[in-house]
């Protein structure tokens, strides 16, 4: 997970410039979108419902038109150059989209065919194995469990060889057990030096598989940080110490950073870092005692990327 | 180009005729058969001659057309319908191929399964009734041109369906009266002047005067006319389908 964060266009095989939608109903979906995503990262895409998420992969995808602003993919043009841009993306959509009546080799076929590129069964069997469906191959797509379809659907996206994977939440709607499934599989990808840029409601699928994070909120991505940054200002813990008798003020003695009096006097908050080598916890409990505040009770609390993400996406409601 | 994206939808395309073969293929030939039958063996031996031609074999012509009008329309539009419906279209837009590549797959497809229909068709009203062709070329080209004209039609009905009644109410509402309505069944100068006026805004009345031609040497208009137009129609539908890609009609938000 240490990708850098592209600086500039030139190193990004994605790059999104003032991508603006407005539907025909007059909603605006997306708002002047500006984004660089860097070869064989993970980039995990995070919104509540209604953000744009979809609508963003739509307009990269070809299945939705701009009303403004550029995209290019490995420096082309996703307009002027659609044949080289869909060339080198796969698409795993959010709705489970599948002819039923296909079978599964047939419909990893299809998908490659519709991409232009001649049959190898070499490779269509090393897709259908890393997915776990080899041995389903010549069912038909009704027989096969709602995991396997969606796995089916990767395969679809994989026919071609992309170098850039979209999954719209591919686990939404998913079991605990398919969702480490999947986790797995993005890895395996990874290591074959795939992009992937994945959209999810989830902020722990964020943080098992991106390395970087971007939080989008009606139309706008308010955020985009390294999963490890954002891990670290998740490291933070809040600490609260009910008092026995109500302070005034904070005593000189006490004074630290991080530590506040609540405003009836009867707690002290102290914001300490749970990653560093001294958090201040003892220092803060001896002081305590050396100036005769008696404590009555404590507890702790995290500071969790979920609230982060709420307090991100929740800021202009 | 990417020819073989467009060969890969043709293939897809007949590979579903091949899994619903009793519907596909059998239905039609049997219920166009009917007709020779009722019309041509049974009744049609009652009935006057029309231009010198039997009543049994005049309207071979005019039955294999309605079933290759009906037919390339509705395998046309179910065709890419079906993606629509189920959400497979996703595949179609995200992928390297153009418009054209697209609507060569679907309507090559379409138009194929009509000319083994029609092949068939007439193969079986061979048997029941006396029939000649006069000019076998020319009856090959309206049969290639109607199927590829009347699938590209169908291709925009499939387009702009939003759901299955809009995709039947086409065929059923507008393509059927039409073909009963010009002359598949009669010659329309046996219709009272007026008529036969109003009749001539049926463009069906073209293709069904020019396909008879081909068989007998007789039409109720000129030749030329059918062709050209069977061609204009052909550029009408050919520049709508260009625009639905071109602004994502349908197929796009």
């Amino acid at each position: 997970m240490t990708h850098e964060t592209p600086s500039g266009s030139a190193a990004a095989v994605l790059s999104i410039k003032g991508v603006s939608k407005t539907y025909a109903g007059g909603f605006t979906a997306l708002k002047s979108v500006d984004l660089d995503i860097a070869k064989g990262e993970i980039f995990a895409l995070l919104g509540p419902n209604g953000a744009g998420k979809t609508t963003l992969i739509g307009i990269i995808c070809g299945l939705v038109n701009a009303s403004s602003g550029s995209v290019e993919v490995f420096g082309h043009d996703i307009k002027g150059d659609f044949r080289l841009t869909r060339a080198r993306i796969g698409l795993v959509p959010q709705e489970m989209s599948i002819d039923m009546f296909t079978k599964v080799k047939d419909a990893v076929a299809y998908s490659r065919g519709l991409f232009g590129k001649p049959a190898d069964p070499a490779y269509v069997e090393q897709v259908l194995r890393d997915l776990s469906l080899w041995d389903k191959r010549n069912e038909q797509m009704r027989a096969l469990s709602g995991g396997m379809k969606r796995r089916v659907m990767i395969a679809k996206a994989l026919s071609h060889d992309p170098d850039i994977l979209f999954l719209d939440e591919p686990t939404a709607g998913v079991d605990v057990e398919l969702r480490q499934g999947m986790w797995q599989v993005v890895e395996k990808l990874r290591q074959r030096g795939k992009t992937i840029i994945l959209t999810t409601h989830y902020i722990q699928e964020a943080e098992e598989m991106a390395d970087r994070v971007g939080v989008i909120r009606q139309g706008e991505i308010v955020l985009v940080e390294e999963t490890a940054t954002l891990m670290a200002k998740m490291g933070r813990k809040k600490l609260t110490l009910q008092l026995a008798e109500p302070l005034q003020a904070l005593p000189e003695a006490l004074a630290v950073d991080g530590l506040s009096l609540a405003e009836d006097g009867y707690a002290l908050h102290f914001d300490y870092d749970t990653q560093s080598d001294r958090t201040g916890i003892t220092t803060l409990l001896s002081n305590l005692n050396a100036a005769g505040v008696s404590v009555r009770d404590l507890e702790t609390q995290q500071s969790s990327l979920e609230e982060i993400f709420v307090d991100l996406v929740g800021g202009a409601s | 180009m990417n020819w073989r994206g467009a060969l890969t939808i043709y293939k897809a395309e007949m590979a579903r005729t091949g899994r619903t073969l009793m519907q596909s293929v059998l239905a039609p030939v049997i219920s166009t058969s009917l007709y020779f039958v009722v019309f041509g063996a049974a009744i049609g031996s009652r009935m006057e001659s029309i231009d010198g031609i039997g009543y049994g074999a005049f309207i071979v012509p005019g039955l294999v057309m309605m079933m290759i009008l009906m037919q390339s329309v509705s395998n046309a539009a179910i065709g890419i319908y079906f993606p629509k419906f189920n959400g497979t279209v996703y595949e179609l837009l995200s992928a390297p191929i153009s418009a054209l590549e697209i609507v060569t797959g679907f309507v090559g497809a379409a138009a194929t399964k009509s000319l083994i229909l029609g092949a068939l068709v007439m193969t079986t009203a061979a048997f029941f009734v006396p029939m000649e062709i006069q000019h076998p070329l020319a009856m090959l080209a309206f049969l290639i041109m109607t199927s590829v004209t009347f699938s590209l039609f169908g291709f925009i009905i499939g387009i702009w369906a939003d759901n299955f009644e809009q995709l039947n109410i086409v065929p059923m509402l507008i393509v059927t009266p039409l073909t009963f309505l010009g002359g598949s069944f009669y010659s329309i100068s046996v219709l009272p002047p007026f008529w036969q006026t109003v009749t001539l805004f049926n463009p069906v009345v073209y293709l069904i005067s020019g396909f008879r031609w081909s068989f007998y040497g007789v039409s109720d208009v000129d030749i030329g006319i059918s062709l050209a137009a069977i061609a204009g129609f052909f550029a009408l539908c050919l520049f709508i389908v260009w625009r639905m890609f071109k602004t994502g009609y349908r197929l796009k938000t």
